[in-house]
């Protein structure tokens, strides 16, 4: 059974890009977009891995990535986080946070799909 | 040397200047040669009749040749000289150097002020680069927005078949985000090229707003008489300007109309001859909260408050949604607020007046008595809690440091504070203000 990527993102072109690479690659991909909802979305659907934009609308992806890390169920949760700041002190920010892996963009599709499967593998066991 | 006994070097150094020789001199007032040149280097005591001859030679008035040089210079090169940089300056004859050679000393006055400006302007330009929300959401669009169109155009130039309704959705995602990043593109350029001179033309809504009442002084003529509406001013002041700076612009000015009418100009001309920049005062004596007496002082003309007041106002996020600068008081645009403490102090304190004295780094130092509160915006509404925005007054003092001031800087990559507890930075002035220090 395909593993499901959860995209948490506000930028609709980026979320179609996303999904379209996923699906392709053999995830089932499920989309949300708002920063306030994100963690009761994320329990609700349960997915094997999260992608998550620091600028989101309610809440920041630093705080949604805290909250998730205080939660049993999500806590080992892999997230790939995704910001356009690149600064030495943002990444420290996501690491302190609990960050599995950080992204800054502009990255390219294939950056995104290899980072995905580093994480967790889109069929069986991780990798 | 004392300022009294250096007559002799100013009555030299006028001569040379004037271009008289010493012998001439010395017979146009009838003394010797010899005893000019005793007086000239300070060994004999000048009065009276020839004092008043001499400097109606050198064409100067006789007090400048006793007192010598003002005392604002000699006070601007013992503070160049306190300097850690000047610690190899004579401070204790900075007084007998004005007097010898007042054209180098105005110009090491001059210099030591333009670094001061310097040092400000780059304050602000490191206070905007760090903090300027405009220009960071600015870039977050654009690279947000690049992503996108790398993502799609990727995915269309990748080999393979792709099934045509994906194709067309990407085409159309690419041409939208195409088109989005020329105009943040364009934006950001508009606001680049603007911020060469920010003075002149902000783009930033809230700094083109507070231009036009920098403009005016913070006074608007108008309004204080009725001859104009706020829209109408707000027309005619905001023209050119863009659309959301008007939009704020006409709020301003219809709260600016309003505080008017309850607390008139003429009344409040009145009251402050009697109390001066007394915002409690002031607002105890006509009835007024006392937010809008705070803004009714910063509103008077010079020729009403000879010494200005500054002012600041903040919403509950912490953001200036008015701005008076004041001379001597750093005053950020954005973040950074140390100066502003009180004001933000005052956001925990709800509908409590609190009373500082702050005082600026500087030689001297440069003390402030701030007033600030924070009060709700509106009326009271059930079951809602009010939305709060804080005033700081800021009035100037004379005198000297005090204990009981507070002592604020600029911002901490340029504050020239050591030993501060609140220090977030290392200041980029060699040597000072490491933290823990």
């Amino acid at each position: 059974m395909a593993k499901q990527v959860l995209v948490i993102e506000d930028e609709p072109n980026i979320i179609e890009a996303i999904s379209f690479i996923l699906l392709r690659d053999g995830w089932t991909v499920k989309t949300h977009s708002n920063g306030l909802t994100a963690v009761e979305a994320v329990l609700e659907r349960k997915p094997d891995v999260v992608i998550l934009d620091v600028m989101l609308p309610g809440k920041s992806g630093y705080d949604i990535l805290r909250e998730l890390r205080e939660l049993p169920e999500t806590a080992g949760l892999p997230i790939l986080m995704l910001t356009a700041r690149g600064q030495t002190k943002d990444r420290e920010l996501a690491e302190r946070a609990g960050v599995s892996h950080f992204m800054t963009k502009p990255f390219s599709n294939a950056e995104v799909l290899d980072a995905v499967h580093a994480l967790v593998a889109p069929v069986g066991g991780a990798t | 040397m004392g300022r009294d006994t250096l007559t002799g070097s100013r009555i030299r150094e006028r001569r040379i200047i004037a271009g008289i020789k010493q012998v001439d001199l010395a017979r146009r007032v009838a003394i010797s040669a010899s005893y000019l040149n005793l007086i000239e280097h300070n060994r004999r005591r000048i009065g009276g009749k020839l004092l008043l001859d001499l400097a109606g030679i050198l064409d100067v008035e006789p007090s400048l040749l006793t007192e010598g040089a003002e005392a604002t210079l000699i006070a601007a090169l013992r503070e160049a000289a306190s300097d850690p940089r000047g610690k190899a300056a004579e401070l204790d004859r900075a007084e007998e150097f004005a007097g010898r050679f007042p054209g180098w000393a105005y110009l090491l006055a001059d210099s030591r002020q333009r670094m001061a400006t310097l040092e400000r302007t780059v304050e602000a330009l490191t206070d905007r680069m760090t903090h300027d929300p405009h220009l960071a959401a600015s870039l977050h669009e654009m690279l947000t927005t690049v992503t996108a169109i790398r993502s799609a155009a990727s995915i269309l130039a990748e080999p393979g078949e792709i099934d045509p309704e994906w194709q067309e959705r990407f085409h159309r995602n690419i041409y939208e985000d195409s088109a989005r990043l020329a105009d943040t593109s364009r934006s950001l350029v508009s606001y680049l090229e603007a911020a060469e001179d920010t003075s002149s033309d902000p783009s930033v809504p809230q700094e083109e707003v507070d231009a036009i009442f920098d403009a005016a002084d913070h006074h608007i003529a108008e309004l204080e008489t009725g001859e104009g509406t706020p829209a109408e001013v707000a027309e005619h002041l905001g023209s050119g300007r863009s659309e959301p700076a008007r939009a704020m612009l006409l709020r301003s000015f219809v709260r600016y109309a309003a505080d008017a009418a309850k607390l008139p100009l003429s009344v409040l001309s009145d009251v402050v001859a009697e109390t001066g920049a007394d915002p409690i005062a002031l607002a105890q004596r006509c009835e007024v909260d006392t937010g809008l007496a705070m803004r009714r002082l910063a509103s008077l003309p010079s020729d009403v408050l000879p010494e200005p007041v500054g002012l600041a106002i903040c919403d509950a996020s912490g953001s200036l949604t008015y701005r008076k600068p004041l001379r001597n008081f750093a005053m950020p645009r954005f973040g950074a607020g140390c100066p502003l403490w009180p004001l933000y102090q005052a956001l925990s304190r709800p509908m409590m007046l609190l009373g500082q004295t702050v005082e600026q780094p500087g030689q001297p130092a440069h003390i402030f008595r701030t007033f600030a509160i924070a009060s709700p915006t509106g009326p009271a509404q059930v079951n809602r809690e009010p939305l709060f925005q804080s005033h700081m007054l800021i009035v100037p003092q004379t005198g000297s440091e005090s204990d009981q001031s507070l002592p604020v800087g600029t911002t901490c990559r340029i504050c020239p504070r050591t030993g501060c507890d609140a220090r977030r930075e290392p200041s980029i002035l060699s040597g000072r203000g490491q933290i823990g220090f």
